[in-house]
C-alpha cells in the first residue's frame, strides 16, 4: 500500500498516514471476494481428492446457487442500506412474509370477507404488496427519525407487529397463485443452464443500488449520515430525510423480495422469512460492511450472500450434516464482526 | 493587504443580549469584523464568546439587538441561513466524515452534479470536477496533496482540522468563524492550521477566531476583541499590548488605561 501524504509545501514535512494492511485486505469487496474464491476452490478440489464426480464447478450448480441466493440477497440489499446509516433492521423477513401473504391473498381470494370478495387483479395485488412493504419501511423510518428510538428496538417491535398481522391475515398457506405472480419464476437459458428471472432481478437490483450508492448525491449522503451524523447535519445534509428515504426504500426492496419469494415457492406462506433478518445481516457482515455505519459496499453483500449459499451447497454435495453449515456460518459471522470491531478500534 | 477600518464592517452586531434563564450570556454586546482581518475573541470561561458567535452564525437567536451583514440587517434562523449568506463556521469537534476521502469531505453537502441529464435527472455526482477543483483549491492554500482519495481518518489531527478549515474557506463568501480550531491539536499540528488561517486572511476573507491560546492569538490576530461578563470590554492592537496585559484585562485584574474604549 502506498503512503499518502498531505503536506505543507514550505516545510515539506511529510506526515505518513496510518496505513493498515489489514484494512486494505478488508476493503470490500476484495477480502470477501477472495474468501468466496477460496471456498469455491475448496469445493471444487474436494470431489477430485475423493474421486467423486465434479458437481460443484458446473454452470447448472452456479445457476442453482444464484437461485437460492435471490430472496435473501434482495432482503440484504435493504439491510445494507440501513446498516450503512449505522442502523439495523430485524423486521425485514416478516415484512416480506406479511407482504407475500397479502399479495397472494388478494390475488387469489380478492378483497373483503370471503364469499363477497371483490376481485383484485393480480398486478394490482402486487402493487398493493409493494405499497404495504414500503409503508412498513416508512413507519420504521418515522419511528427512528421522529421519536429518535434505536433502530434495533423499533424493528424488533415492527417484527412482532408484522408477524402478528401475517397470522391474523392467514394461518394457512395460500395456493393456486395466478400466472402474473409466477411470471418471475420462468427461466431463461444462460450458458446452457436454466436461470429463473427472479435470480436476474436480484442481480439487476444489486447493480442499481451499487450505482446509486456510488454515483449519485443521495448515495454519498447515505454514507455521510452513517459515518458522522453530526458532521453531515452541520454541512446541511437533511439527515432525517435521508434516513426516512433509506428505511422506505429498504421496505420497498422487501416488497420485491416478497414477489420473488412468491414466484419461487409458488404459494403464499405465512411461515416464511422467520430467520431472514439474521441471514440478511450475515450477508451484509460477511460482505465487509461495518455495523458502525458509513463503510461498506453493496457488492460485498452480494458476495456475502453467495458465501453462505456456496457453503450450504458445497457441504450438501459433500453429504455433510446440514446443521454444520449453520455452525460454520455462525463462526464466520463472529469472525467478520470481530474484524470490523478491531479495525474500528485501530481508527 | 491590511484591513481598512474605515469601510463598512463585513459583520456588525449592535447591543446583542441573550439570556439563559437568569444567566445573561450576552449583555448589550457589540461586535464588528472588517474585510481582510483576523479578529480574535478572547475572554474568560463563561464570558459569552461562544454565545456571541452562535448568534452570528445562526445557531441561536439573540433576545434583542441587531446583526448587520455588510451594512444590511439580517436575521439568521438557522446555521443554514447564515451559510447561505456566506458565513461559514468551523466547529471545535472536528466536523469531518472520517470514512470519506478529502474531496468528498470538501464537497460534502455541496456535491457538484454532472452536466445535463445525468446530473439533473439522475443526480449523478461529478467526481472528476470535484477532484480537480479540490486539488487546485488545496494547492492555492499551499497544502500539497498527493492523493485526494485517502480517507480523512488516515490523516493526522492537524490535517483533518485543515480539511475542515479548507472546506469552510472554499465555500465562505463573507467570513469564517472558528471556535478554538487548535484546542485539540499538538504544537506541530496547530502550526499547520495557523498557517492556513493566515493564508485565508491573505486571500481577503475575514476570520473570526476564538481561542484561549494567547501565543496563537498574539501571533495571528490583527485586532483582539476582549469579551468580559457578556460585553465587549475593549478592542486592543496585539502589537501594542502584551499577553499579560490582555489576560489581566479579560480576567478583570486590570482595568483599561489606553486601550480603545468601547
Ligand atoms: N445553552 C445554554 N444554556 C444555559 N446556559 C448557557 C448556555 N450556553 C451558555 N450558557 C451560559 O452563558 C454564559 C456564557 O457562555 P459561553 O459558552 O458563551 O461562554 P464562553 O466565553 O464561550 O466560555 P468558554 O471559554 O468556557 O467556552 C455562561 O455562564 C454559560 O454557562
Ligand atoms: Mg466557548
Amino acid at each position: 500500500m502506498t503512503t499518502h501524504t498531505l503536506e505543507k509545501s514550505e516545510s515539506s514535512e511529510a506526515i505518513p498516514t496510518r496505513s493498515s494492511r489489514l484494512s486494505l485486505l478488508l476493503t470490500p469487496p476484495f477480502g470477501p471476494l477472495l474468501f468466496l474464491f477460496i471456498i469455491c476452490v475448496i469445493f471444487t478440489v474436494l470431489p477430485l481428492l475423493r474421486g467423486q464426480e465434479q458437481r460443484f464447478l458446473t454452470v447448472q450448480n452456479f445457476a442453482l446457487i444464484f437461485q437460492q441466493t435471490a430472496v435473501v440477497g434482495v432482503l440484504a440489499i435493504g439491510q445494507t442500506l440501513i446498516i450503512l446509516t449505522a442502523g439495523i433492521d430485524l423486521s425485514n423477513g416478516l415484512v416480506m412474509a406479511l407482504t407475500s401473504v397479502i399479495t397472494a391473498g388478494l390475488a387469489v381470494h380478492g378483497f373483503g370477507p370471503r364469499g363477497e370478495a371483490l376481485y383484485v387483479d393480480p398486478i394490482v395485488a402486487m402493487l398493493i404488496g409493494l405499497g404495504v412493504a414500503s409503508l412498513a419501511g416508512f413507519i420504521n423510518g418515522l419511528l427512528v427519525t421522529r421519536l429518535k428510538l434505536p433502530p434495533f428496538i423499533v424493528t424488533l417491535g415492527t417484527l412482532n407487529i408484522a408477524f402478528a398481522l401475517t397470522r391474523m391475515y392467514t394461518t394457512t398457506t395460500i395456493n393456486g397463485l395466478p400466472q402474473p405472480l409466477l411470471a418471475l419464476g420462468s427461466a431463461i437459458t444462460v450458458f446452457g443452464a436454466r436461470v429463473p428471472l427472479y435470480a436476474l432481478v436480484m442481480l439487476v437490483l444489486f447493480f442499481v443500488v451499487w450505482f446509486i450508492l456510488r454515483e449519485t448525491r443521495i448515495g454519498r449522503h447515505i454514507y455521510a449520515v452513517g459515518d458522522n451524523r453530526e458532521a453531515a447535519a452541520l454541512v446541511g445534509i437533511p439527515v432525517n430525510r435521508v434516513l426516512l428515504l433509506v428505511y422506505t426504500s429498504a421496505g420497498f426492496l422487501y416488497g420485491i423480495a416478497a414477489l420473488l419469494l412468491l414466484a419461487r415457492q409458488e404459494n403464499g406462506d405465512p411461515q416464511a422469512g422467520q430467520t431472514s433478518n439474521l441471514e440478511s445481516i450475515t450477508a451484509v457482515v460477511l460482505g465487509g460492511t461495518s455495523l458502525f455505519g458509513g463503510r461498506g459496499h453493496v457488492m460485498g453483500t452480494l458476495i456475502g450472500a453467495l458465501v453462505v449459499s456456496v457453503i450450504r451447497n458445497g457441504l450438501t454435495q459433500q453429504g455433510a450434516n446440514p446443521i454444520i453449515q449453520t455452525f460454520i456460518t455462525g463462526i464466520l459471522v463472529i469472525a467478520a464482526v470481530a474484524v470490523d470491531q478491531l479495525s474500528q478500534r485501530s481508527r | 493587504m491590511p484591513a481598512d477600518y474605515t469601510t463598512t464592517p463585513v459583520i456588525e452586531a449592535r447591543s446583542l443580549t441573550k439570556y439563559f434563564g437568569h444567566v445573561v450570556a450576552l449583555d448589550r454586546c457589540d461586535f464588528e469584523v472588517y474585510a481582510g482581518e483576523i479578529l480574535a475573541i478572547i475572554g474568560d470561561n463563561g464570558a459569552g464568546k461562544s454565545t456571541l458567535i452562535k448568534a452570528l452564525c445562526g445557531a441561536l437567536q439573540p433576545d434583542s439587538g441587531q446583526i448587520f451583514l455588510e451594512g444590511k440587517p439580517v436575521h439568521f434562523r438557522s446555521p443554514m441561513d447564515a451559510r447561505n449568506a456566506g458565513i461559514e463556521t468551523v466547529y471545535q469537534n472536528l466536523a469531518v466524515s472520517p470514512a470519506l476521502n478529502i474531496t468528498e469531505n470538501l464537497f460534502l453537502g455541496r456535491e457538484v452534479l454532472r452536466p445535463g441529464f445525468l446530473g439533473r435527472v439522475l443526480r449523478m455526482i461529478d467526481r472528476k470536477t470535484m477532484r480537480t477543483q479540490s486539488e487546485e483549491f488545496m494547492k492555492s492554500l499551499k497544502f500539497r496533496i498527493q492523493d485526494m482519495n485517502v480517507s480523512v481518518e488516515s490523516l493526522s489531527g492537524g490535517q483533518r482540522q485543515g480539511v475542515a478549515v479548507a472546506r469552510s474557506a472554499a465555500f465562505a463568501r463573507k467570513v469564517i468563524i472558528m471556535d478554538e480550531p487548535t484546542a485539540a491539536l499538538g504544537v506541530k499540528e496547530s502550526r499547520m492550521v495557523l498557517d492556513l488561517i493566515r493564508e485565508i486572511r491573505d486571500r481577503g476573507l475575514p476570520v473570526i477566531l476564538i481561542s484561549h491560546n494567547m501565543p496563537h492569538v498574539f501571533e495571528l490576530a490583527d485586532r483582539v476583541h476582549i469579551q468580559r461578563l457578556g460585553r465587549r470590554l475593549a478592542i486592543i492592537d496585539p502589537k501594542q499590548y502584551s499577553m499579560s496585559d490582555a489576560v489581566a484585562l479579560m480576567t478583570g485584574a486590570k482595568t483599561l488605561a489606553n486601550a480603545e474604549q468601547v
